[in-house]
């Protein structure tokens, strides 16, 4: 932590008492770096641990054994009917008094992990349900067992249907990563907070922070239509 | 005999939808399954693939594996019966996300593990069996009905069953695909294959079963040669039944 800042203040000192254009180019590097340090990173590894979370709670709902389908719904409901930045505060500065320290940036992947996770579990369990019933059946029927027919059937083309909602997800998790600032993280965000704060230069900081976020996003999107083309292929025009 | 039915019963919840049903299915012969909607056959064909579990009944195979559905039967069992017969959907259910000679080839590799190399050689026999070794690379939806279904019928013969199963393979074609399917079929009995085909063709049961079971309200009303049953039925329920689909 304390090598952090340090190494914070070395690259925001440098923006102090610029304005205007050379304040850009001079608070440009310093948050681009946040989000390739953190915010992209905080990202990528959120989601994907959300996916898994999200495709066994998915599963668990969808099972016929009551054992199985209570906690994931109680799960779902719980991370649903709270605030993010609740959970958050919760694992970061909740933790340490029942004697669990994390650091800023693994308290952060818990809290959107586990916040995609549920929010992601009920997109995967619609698209599981929009499969038709003869799909589990004809993978059945070539001898599969629930798992094999799963994976190789059912998931491929719940996919393509979660892949828009998904992508939803995703990109609210890019923004949604800017509260990591609340916990510490050096992220963009938290970026922009310190640069604007030594330099009160506010509207330009925070408006540049947007469209960072927004390119960020934006070339999400991309890959987002990618994607879609590719999954494509077998639906019919 | 390879599979031999006793006292077979299925309920869903309070519905009996098949009631006592006692038959032999013999090796190489084509069983035919007729009857109005709602008599219980598709249940019944569902059940020899255990895509329902009987609620009570013993089907006892030629190699000495019998189940009594009396019992809770354990899932490994379940997957030894399902294995043993391939099925024919009135829908097709292709994989849609697979072309046409991945869904031959998925059951043989996925699940039985035999070698790529041999399972794709079969595979290219079997669509060329049933017309379409130039379709192979095709995806379902580029398809017609009559074509999916016989990539279907590929699909089931590549895992090599004991049984075939036809669950009214011909019902969603148009009129002019449905000869072409059929034809498939009448050179798979030929061949010597064990089917099990419910079916409203009528002359197509004629020329190819050895066996016609007649079905109605959860019972076989009337079973036996095709002479036998469709020609001379000795029960009512089955003359008023032919005559309604020979006569609409």
């Amino acid at each position: 932590m304390v090598k952090m800042s340090l190494q914070n203040n070395v690259l925001l000192t440098v923006a102090e008492g610029a304005t205007g254009w050379e304040l850009i180019e001079k608070s440009f590097w310093p948050m681009v770096e946040g989000a390739i340090k953190f915010t992209i990173p905080l990202t990528l590894i959120s989601f994907t641990l959300g996916l898994i979370i999200a495709l066994i709670t998915a599963v668990m709902r969808l099972s016929n054994s009551k054992i199985l389908r209570a906690p994931a719904i109680i799960y779902v409901s719980a991370i649903r009917g709270t605030p993010l930045l609740v959970q958050l505060f919760i694992v970061f500065y909740g933790m340490p008094s029942i004697g669990l320290t994390i650091d800023p940036f693994p308290s952060a992947v818990i809290a959107f992990s586990l916040n995609v996770g549920a929010y992601a579990s009920e997109i995967i369990r619609a698209s599981i349900s929009s499969i038709p019933k003869g799909q589990w059946e004809a993978g059945y029927s070539v001898g599969m067992t629930y798992r094999t027919t799963l994976r190789r059937i059912i998931l491929p083309q719940a996919s393509r249907v979660s892949i828009p909602p998904l992508s939803n997800s995703f990109i609210s998790l890019v923004k949604d990563t800017s509260l990591a600032s609340l916990i510490l993280v050096a992220e963009l965000f938290r970026r922009a907070q310190e640069i604007a704060a030594r330099t009160y230069e506010f509207m330009i900081i925070y408006v540049e922070a947007a469209v960072l976020y927004w390119v960020v996003c934006f070339l999400l999107s991309i890959g987002q239509e990618a994607l879609e083309r590719r999954l494509d292929r077998y639906i019919a025009k | 005999m390879l599979l031999s039915i006793k006292r077979l019963a299925k309920s869903f919840d309070d519905l009996e939808v098949l009631k006592d049903i006692n038959m032999d299915i013999e090796k190489g012969t084509v069983v035919t399954i007729m009857g109005p909607s709602g008599s219980g056959k598709t249940t019944l064909l569902r059940c020899l693939n255990a895509l329902e579990e009987p609620t009570n009944g013993v089907f006892s195979f030629d190699d000495g594996f019998t189940l009594d559905f009396q019992h809770k039967i354990n899932k490994n069992d379940l997957l030894t019966l399902r294995r043993k017969s391939g099925m024919v959907f009135q829908s097709y259910n292709l994989f849609p996300h697979k072309t046409a000679i991945e869904n031959v080839t998925e059951g043989p590799i996925i699940v039985q593990r035999r070698s790529k190399e041999e399972v794709y050689e079969q595979a290219n026999n079997l669509l060329k069996k049933v017309g379409l070794e130039d379709k192979k690379d095709l995806y379902p939806h580029q398809l017609s009905g009559g074509q999916q279904q016989r990539v279907g019928i590929a699909r089931a013969l590549a895992i090599e069953p004991d049984l075939l199963l036809f669950d009214e393979p011909t019902s969603a074609l148009d009129p002019e695909l449905v000869g072409d399917v059929l034809s498939v079929i009448k050179d798979l009995a030929n061949e010597g294959w064990t089917i099990v085909i419910v079916t409203h063709e009528v002359q197509f049961a004629q020329q190819v079963s050895d066996q016609v079971i007649f079905m109605d309200g959860g019972y076989i009303v009337e079973q036996g040669p095709p002479e036998k049953v469709l020609q001379n039925p000795s029960e009512n329920r089955t003359q008023q039944f032919l005559q309604r689909i020979l006569n609409p």
